[in-house]
């Protein structure tokens, strides 16, 4: 070897692979507004589409004219439902089971519901024509409160559903029920409760609010007459799916349809589902002959495309003395607007809320979700998280604090003390789960340690005496919150799609020159796949990152694939890429042993090629082998070098983390400091350090905004209210606090390279500990719980409520 | 041509999309004095609406809740810039930016609550736009220069076809968007009588973020003779449909001590007079007592800062 031979780490170092702070390379196109997004998309005759909306929360329709608006030199169409019944898509499926009207048919369910849909030649055209389309409306009486749908007497919301006692979910025992969920023993819940020598019980609700990604809906639809053929550009987390669903609906053959997701401003859960947008563009573009343009506008999505949340928790707990945990039994009112369009895997009205045991050793559980319909928009999506695991997590978050300041216990001790333990693992919970690996009580000291949390709870202690003598008007709060995750859907035994099972896929083909062009079935929306997934192969089969390129969200090019919500790609897709790769190193090492002439047994992989055992100067790297793959392969082998793998996940992966807000909060006026805020995650094996970093950022930064204010709400009226960036939060840089991350690493076992999933579980620990550290801060006044979202008038009323003001 | 300014050219010179503004047709202007400006106004009266920074019309456009058929753009009105020094007061151009306001160094020496409001409008990008004669003007009672125009007790200098005439700040608000300004007129420049050397000011704003209007602030300037107060201005943002000048409120601080009671009598003044509305930033309740807050806090800070 002379001077000039890298070494093994500088030959490692040059992949760029698994655990490489590699810098995004998406980045160098979007930091410089060189992005490819739908509405950059412009084509030789492209029509804009946009909505009438009704202004009422319920009402009939009794007359749609549209007859001024087709006047207007530019508008070449408006469509209503009745329209729409000629090609059979006034109403379409939701993922949930239920239907869903496209168009106002004979009625609306929530303001801003889409009446007609205007076609014009652009979108200024498009909007002075939605001011002339005359619809008359008669209202009803509206159904905002969801505790209120199950009355005698409630608003009849949904007469589509007259007579239907049985819905997707089983039983409807009320003209505005839509399920009853239940899972676990509830007689030995019970027994449990009747047994325990202490027990909370609470009602926690966890507000409305909404995915709200930078960029909106949109789409572009495009009919070649001529070939029959249907290309639809949209923001879509999941292409593949909109694309069979899309042939459903239409009939238009899979193979006529080309469904493509360009790059993606964010999706949070926004972009999974199908809207009235889309299918309108669609049949605009049949109807016309024309591409159809569709783009949301802020208060649009805001007001109409898939809300977040809206759950109330009736929460309990039962203990003995000493903070063991003997059980616990929850029940959901799950609030889903005019609509159930939930954005769960199809068997699972309500996603995976019996995650809700949390990190906990509880014998027993049950829980029951109740769905409703309310005179609000349709929805329920995995807001960065995975179905309804935020939710759970929330729930149990807070409900151990409440228990742990009924025993008199340290929050944090209380946990510790009933965490499942890590011989427990593989765990199967009460409520049915596998969780498949864990170190809890490691994971939970060191961020204790981390923070210093001793002197914390000393230094809240001195500053509520000196607050109690009058020498201060802030009190402290610690946020305490240990969060289990359960992501990767997922299992085809469990998990499928309206029937579409949930795996997904990779294609890997290496180039002669030994570069690569890779495909995958997941959909990037800025979590920067491009640069990581392209590290998993680097190091599976040696060849530098660089030289990978990654592509996505062309449903012509990618292997099928269920798309990327819910912390999925890396459990899913991301095994799918690693077997994809270890396709090819094993066919490689064949054409190696072949290039060496010794057997495939005498050869070990080192970092980016095959040496002979013991003889490591006799080595052929993959470029090497990529070039003889195709111009001198071993006889009775076919040349090339590419694989494909779909994966179809054995069990859910179980990421977790440690978490603790520190704030500061001003009784006078409700304004809440976070003082520190500490994240430590465990999503088992780390990929790449810097993008896991800046995913859990992001996510902390909306748990805070959910946690501190965002909300989307509603008058007795059914009027949205704030479905606009003045008044929905998003943090600005200024808001947003510093945030501290540290990990640890416990691989999941069954997953190819042992990752886990990141991306959500930041906003699923976030909120319940900034909600937690808002909520200790004021149990030394003789609060239990405050509801979400605290914004500074709420804490300032709890405030007043428990006579900090004098 | 600067490098700033062709990059700035450049970006603009790719095509607009459809969605960037949906307002209704209007007819666009760009005078170049105030006497064109008039007489473009003269004849289009209520259908035209003169543009300042833009930062309230245009969104409204947008919304299409203001539909106006012609736009007078003011910007191109040099008679309407600059911030002079007329001895006993100040005067500012109406088309002055907030940015300008920030930067101006004859402001921050004898107004400087002019500079600490103006930071804590919105962010950099609005106040390299917004102006203090469209802030003032538009009758928006979430804009915070008009009850800072109040409390300094500025005089409004209208320019209508009639000629010109002076309106004082005090004077100046009627309802939420209503002013006393005529149809016709349009405010040209504000003077500014400037406070005694050595005066303490504040402007105390909550605000729930970042471009936010204020959930309640105030403006105060104090003047002190040893631990005693001289003299002082007290005016409120957004709790009412127009600013609010708490005179009761200021003469009960007059002549005190700034004792504790004192304050608490202030407070309650200051508080009496709010009227807000319940809105995403909190119900009625919580805003009246933000505003007691508010005057609380200014009050302390410009006690504090006034030399006695």
């Amino acid at each position: 070897m002379n001077d000039m031979t890298p070494t093994r780490e500088q030959r490692e170092a040059a992949l760029e692979g698994m655990g490489c702070k590699r810098k995004r390379v998406e980045d160098i196109r979007f930091t410089q507004g060189k992005g490819n997004y739908v509405d950059d998309l412009k084509l030789n005759g492209m029509l804009f589409g946009d909505f009438v909306r009704s202004p009422y929360a319920h009402a009939k329709v009794t007359r749609i004219d549209a007859s001024k608006a087709l006047e207007l030199p530019g508008v070449v169409a408006v469509l209503t439902a009745e329209d729409l019944k000629g090609v059979n898509l006034a109403w379409m499926p939701t993922l949930a089971g239920d239907v869903q009207m496209v168009l106002a048919d004979g009625k609306v369910l929530y303001q801003n519901q889409e009446v007609a849909f205007v076609i014009a030649e652009n979108r200024y055209i498009a909007d002075d024509a939605i001011q002339l389309v005359e619809v008359d409306y008669e209202e009803l009486p509206v159904l905002v409160d969801p505790f209120k749908a199950m009355d005698a007497d409630a608003p009849v919301l949904r007469e589509d559903l007259a007579g239907k006692t049985e819905g997707a979910h089983g039983p409807r025992n009320h003209h505005n029920h839509i399920f009853n969920w239940s899972v676990g023993d509830r007689e030995e819940t019970d027994r449990a409760f009747a047994e325990a020598e202490v027990s909370i019980k609470e009602m926690i609700s966890y507000h409305r609010t909404h995915p709200s990604p930078l960029e909106t809906c949109q789409c572009v639809a495009s009919m070649d007459k001529v070939s029959g053929e249907l290309t639809v550009w949209g923001t879509f987390q999941a292409p593949h799916v909109i694309r069979t669903v899309a042939s459903l609906l239409s009939t238009i053959p899979e193979h006529k349809i080309h469904v493509i997701a360009p790059d993606i401003g964010g999706g949070f859960g926004n972009k999974v589902g199908a809207y009235p947008g889309y299918i309108c563009a669609i049949v605009a573009t049949i109807v016309t002959g024309q591409p159809v343009k569709w783009v949301e506008d802020r208060m649009e999505n805001l007001s109409t495309t898939s809300f977040a949340r809206d759950y109330h928790m009736t929460t309990e707990i039962a203990a003995k003395k000493d903070g063991t945990v003997t059980s616990l039994r929850v029940h959901v009112l799950a609030d889903h607007g005019g609509f159930d369009a939930c954005a769960d895997p199809s068997k699972w009205p309500a996603g995976f809320m019996n995650i809700v045991t949390g990190s906990y050793d509880f014998p027993t559980a049950h829980l029951s979700v109740d769905g409703v319909y309310t005179n609000k928009a349709p929805g329920g999506v995995a807001y960065r998280c995975s179905f309804r695991v935020t939710e759970a997590a929330y729930c149990i978050e807070r409900g151990m604090d409440i228990l742990a300041k009924k025993l008199g216990m340290d929050p944090a001790d209380l946990r510790m003390k009933n965490f499942i333990r890590p011989e427990q693992f593989p765990y199967h919970s009460a409520l049915g789960w596998e969780y498949d690996s864990g170190d809890y009580h490691t994971a939970m000291q060191k961020a204790m340690d981390t923070i210093g949390y001793r002197s914390l709870r000393e230094e809240q202690k001195a500053r509520q005496e000196a607050f109690k003598r009058g020498e201060t008007r802030e009190i402290m709060g610690i946020g305490v919150c240990f969060f289990t995750e359960i992501v990767g859907a997922g299992p085809s035994k469990n998990c499928d799609i309206l029937g579409v099972a949930m795996f997904d896929s990779a294609e890997i083909r290496v180039h002669p020159t030994g570069s690569v062009i890779s495909r995958m079935g997941s959909k990037s929306q800025g979590q920067g796949h491009e640069t990581t997934w392209a590290q998993i192969i680097a190091t599976e089969i040696g060849i530098p990152a660089a030289d990978i390129m990654v592509e996505e969200g062309n449903t012509d090019t990618a292997p099928y694939g269920l798309g990327t919500y819910g912390s999925r790609s890396t459990p899913v897709a991301g095994a799918a890429i690693a077997l994809a790769a270890r396709k090819i190193r094993n066919k490689a090492q064949m054409i190696a042993a072949h290039m060496l002439e010794v057997s495939e047994y005498d050869l070990e992989w080192d970092v980016d090629g095959f040496q002979v055992k013991g003889n490591p100067g006799l080595r052929k790297s993959m470029k090497e082998i990529a070039w003889a793959a195709y111009n001198a392969p071993p006889p009775n082998l076919e040349p090339g070098l590419e694989a494909v793998s779909y994966y179809d996940p054995p069990n859910m992966t179980y990421p977790f983390g440690a978490y603790f807000c520190v704030m500061d909060i001003d009784v006078d006026t409700g304004v809440a400091k976070i003082r520190r805020f500490y994240a430590l995650d465990d999503c088992g094996t780390r990929i790449n350090p810097m993008i896991i970093e800046g995913q859990v950022h992001g996510g902390l930064t909306e748990a805070f905004a959910i946690a501190m204010g965002q909300e989307i709400r509603y008058d007795e009226m059914g009027n949205v209210l704030g479905a606009s960036f003045m008044d929905f939060f998003i943090p600005t840089a200024v808001e947003t606090p510093h945030w501290e991350t540290d990990h640890t690493v416990t691989p999941s076992p069954h997953h190819p390279i042992g990752a886990k999933g990141v991306g959500e579980s930041p906003n699923v620990g976030g909120v319940p500990a900034f909600s937690n550290a808002v909520n200790d801060a004021f149990g030394f006044l003789g609060s239990t719980h405050i509801q979400m979202p605290h914004d500074a008038w709420r804490i300032w009323k709890a405030a007043k409520e428990l006579g900090a003001h004098g | 041509m600067t490098r700033s300014s062709f990059e700035a050219a450049a970006r603009w010179d790719r095509p607009r999309e459809e969605n960037d503004v949906i307002p209704g047709e209007f007819i666009y202007h760009r005078p170049s004095s105030v006497a064109e400006a008039l007489a473009i106004l003269a004849s289009h009266g209520d259908e035209a609406r003169p543009l300042a920074g833009g930062h309230s019309l245009i969104p409204m456009m947008k919304l299409r809740m203001a539909a106006p058929e012609h736009l007078i753009d003011l910007s191109g009105v040099a008679d309407l810039k600059g911030i002079r020094d007329e001895g006993g007061s100040v005067v500012i151009g109406a088309m002055t930016t907030q940015h300008e306001l920030i930067a101006s160094e004859l402001l921050a020496a004898k107004l400087p609550i002019i500079r600490e409001t103006s930071l804590l409008i919105a962010d950099p990008q609005i106040r390299y736009m917004g102006t203090l004669g469209g802030n003032v003007a538009n009758g928006d009672p979430g804009n915070d220069m008009p009850a800072l125009m109040q409390c300094l007790n500025a005089t409004y200098l209208a320019a209508g076809n009639g000629g010109e005439r002076e309106i004082a700040a005090r004077d100046f608000y009627e309802a939420a968007y209503f002013t006393a300004l005529a149809p016709d007129e349009l405010v040209t420049a504000i003077r500014i009588p400037v406070p005694a050397a050595g005066h303490g000011f504040a402007y105390e704003k909550l605000k729930r973020k970042v471009g936010d209007y204020a959930t309640a602030a105030a403006a105060v300037i104090l003047t002190r003779d040893g631990s005693t107060v001289t003299g002082c201005s007290i005016a409120l943002t957004n709790v009412g449909d127009t600013p609010l000048l708490a005179s009761e409120a200021a003469e009960i601080v007059t002549g005190s001590g700034l004792d504790a009671a004192t304050v608490d009598r202030a407070v309650a003044a200051a508080e009496a007079i709010t009227n807000p509305a319940a809105d995403g930033r909190g119900p009625a309740e919580y805003r009246t007592k933000m505003a007691g807050v508010m005057v609380h806090r200014a009050l302390a800070r410009a006690f504090e800062r006034a030399g006695s």
